[in-house]
């Protein structure tokens, strides 16, 4: 059955790369606009072999690692607090709700104003699109903490601190992981996208500099491996995510007693 | 050891203002073990937690050897009807019973004894490493048993802990508690809604009235402290223990109330 899938899966993508190969070579659009599969590979071996692509991948992953840790630790944080504080939650609903709708890209300019081309300017819009994925998961995950476990670790005596390790955390980190996984992908689309409009070193800009410079294949092979890198990164979140929550009923599925 | 005084409890919401416990008073004896019977719905839940320090009361007090609880008390600890909800499921067996011991300043390999020892005593030794979602019910609840008795309370409070479980496990958990208490001397508190279950565990029953909640009435339950599912179950003072407390429940559930001195059944 696995097997099976995997078998399907590859003889799709086949089919999908044969296409791109055909449609060009047959006339039906422009190969200088949309070159056949087989020159964007060539293009991306050729890039592969180039440093100042590595030095750029190595700018978009330390933007995108960067931003999203900063993101993920201030959401976390500022999750815990608003919902462990009274009245803070009620307070701050507003004003979250007025923030968070705000498109990352609308803050293009202010970065640009504030730091130029800078890695400063990439991290403003990363982590401003990736803090608000965290904050409201944080937030949901903190008010499903069960009235039972609370009251069984005040029973025994538990501190405010050593329920919020113990109780609170483990309870939201469902919540926060799936917060995580969508930050991490959001953070990527905002990296790519900063150093695209900003010219910030990095992937984006590479791809810029391709369409201006008419090296259309090389344009294609680097936004394959945007598509990659975004591919990994949410395998590599799903794997994370299913390591911490091992325990957890989505994880562990039905267990026969 | 345990003194309930004239507690009342009133929640206040929503334009609502429900009387769960009029006034109660009573005790309990170091070392006794006391089950609280009562119709359903009678606020022996909010009883409980008031007396664990969960809830603050209206007016009123309980004290606990003489000091008046506010908090949770240490000392106390408590065994709840939901063991799925209690235990916690990211935390292994061991680890769920070592969590209040943290609390407490005791040492690495003291902690380790009593939660080997806490396992053994509830026959789940060699289920430490597992995860309580892979136990059964039954078995979740010898954990939360193992865990309160871990922490080494003098006062053990339990809220209906075997409503949820199937009536076969039910003896054998009704047995183990009957067994660490004459065993551990530690004074117990028993809330059920089950009267054969009250009877056959306590040494005196303790039978609450319908919402507003008072003392019906306290009953010395005379059968030997050696007890077995199979011949205190049938013997002639068993149904007339059982039977009185019965009528007791039914004559609080009509409202006719007699509250205040023991009695004792002739």
């Amino acid at each position: 059955m696995r097997g099976e899938n995997v078998a399907l899966g590859a003889a799709g993508l086949a089919a999908f790369l044969a296409l791109g190969e055909a449609v060009p070579r047959l006339g039906l659009v422009k190969e200088a606009y949309f070159p056949p599969t087989s020159r964007i590979a060539e293009a991306l071996a050729d890039e592969v072999t180039d440093p100042a692509f590595w030095s750029a991948l190595g700018d978009t992953l330390t933007g995108w690692a960067l931003g999203l840790a900063i993101a993920v630790c201030a959401g976390v944080v500022a999750g815990v607090v608003v919902s462990v504080v009274p009245y803070l939650r009620e307070a701050t609903a507003s004003t979250i709700e007025f923030l968070r709708p705000i498109p990352s890209v609308a803050l293009i300019p202010l970065a640009v104003l504030l730091y130029g081309t800078e890695l400063k300017s990439v991290l403003l819009l990363v982590v401003y699109a990736s803090f608000w994925q965290v904050l409201i998961q944080t937030l949901y995950g903190v008010q499903d903490v069960d009235p039972i476990a609370e009251e069984t670790a005040r029973s025994y005596g538990l501190g405010t601190w050593a329920r919020v390790r113990h109780v609170l955390w483990p309870t939201a980190l469902p919540y926060v992981m799936t917060g995580v996984r969508l930050a991490a992908a959001v953070a990527l689309i905002l990296a790519i996208t900063a150093e695209l409009v900003i010219g910030a070193p990095g992937l984006g800009r590479q791809i810029a500099v391709a369409q201006t410079s008419q090296a259309v294949p090389e344009m294609y092979a680097l936004i394959v491996v945007a598509g990659l890198l975004g591919l990994l990164i949410n395998v590599g979140a799903r794997t994370v995510e299913r390591r911490a929550l091992a325990w957890h009923q989505s994880v562990r599925g039905e267990v026969a007693v | 050891m345990l003194d309930v005084r004239g507690l009342k409890k009133v929640y206040e919401g929503s334009g609502r203002r429900v009387e769960a416990v009029r006034d109660l008073t009573f005790t309990v004896d170091a070392g006794e073990l006391v089950c609280l019977v009562g119709p359903s719905g009678c606020g022996k839940t909010t009883l409980l937690r008031c007396m664990g320090g969960l809830l603050t009361p209206t007016s009123g007090e309980v004290l606990l050897e003489g000091r008046k609880v506010s908090g949770p008390p240490p000392g106390m600890a408590f065994v709840f009807q939901e063991y799925g909800r209690s235990l916690f499921p990211w935390m292994r067996v061991g680890e769920n019973v070592e969590l209040p011991l943290k609390q407490k300043d005791l040492s690495k390999a003291r902690r380790r004894e009593l939660v080997r020892d806490a396992l053994e005593s509830v026959g789940l030794a060699d289920a430490v490493t597992a995860y309580p979602w892979q136990l059964s019910g039954g078995m979740q609840q010898r954990v939360a048993i193992a865990r309160a008795l871990a922490y080494e309370p003098r006062v053990l409070l339990m809220d209906e802990p075997f409503a949820a479980v199937d009536a076969q496990t039910r003896a054998d958990l009704e047995d183990l508690v009957r067994g660490l208490w004459r065993e551990r001397g530690i004074t117990i508190l028993f809330v059920t809604h089950d009267i054969d279950e009250a009877v056959y565990l306590g040494e005196r029953v303790i039978v609450l009235s319908a919402s507003p909640t008072v003392v019906q009435e306290q009953l010395k339950v005379d059968l030997p402290a050696g007890r077995d599912q199979l011949h205190t179950r049938v013997d002639p003072r068993f149904a007339e223990l059982r039977t009185h407390v019965y009528e007791q429940i039914q004559a609080a559930k009509r409202g006719v109330g007699q509250p205040g001195p023991k009695s004792s059944v002739e």
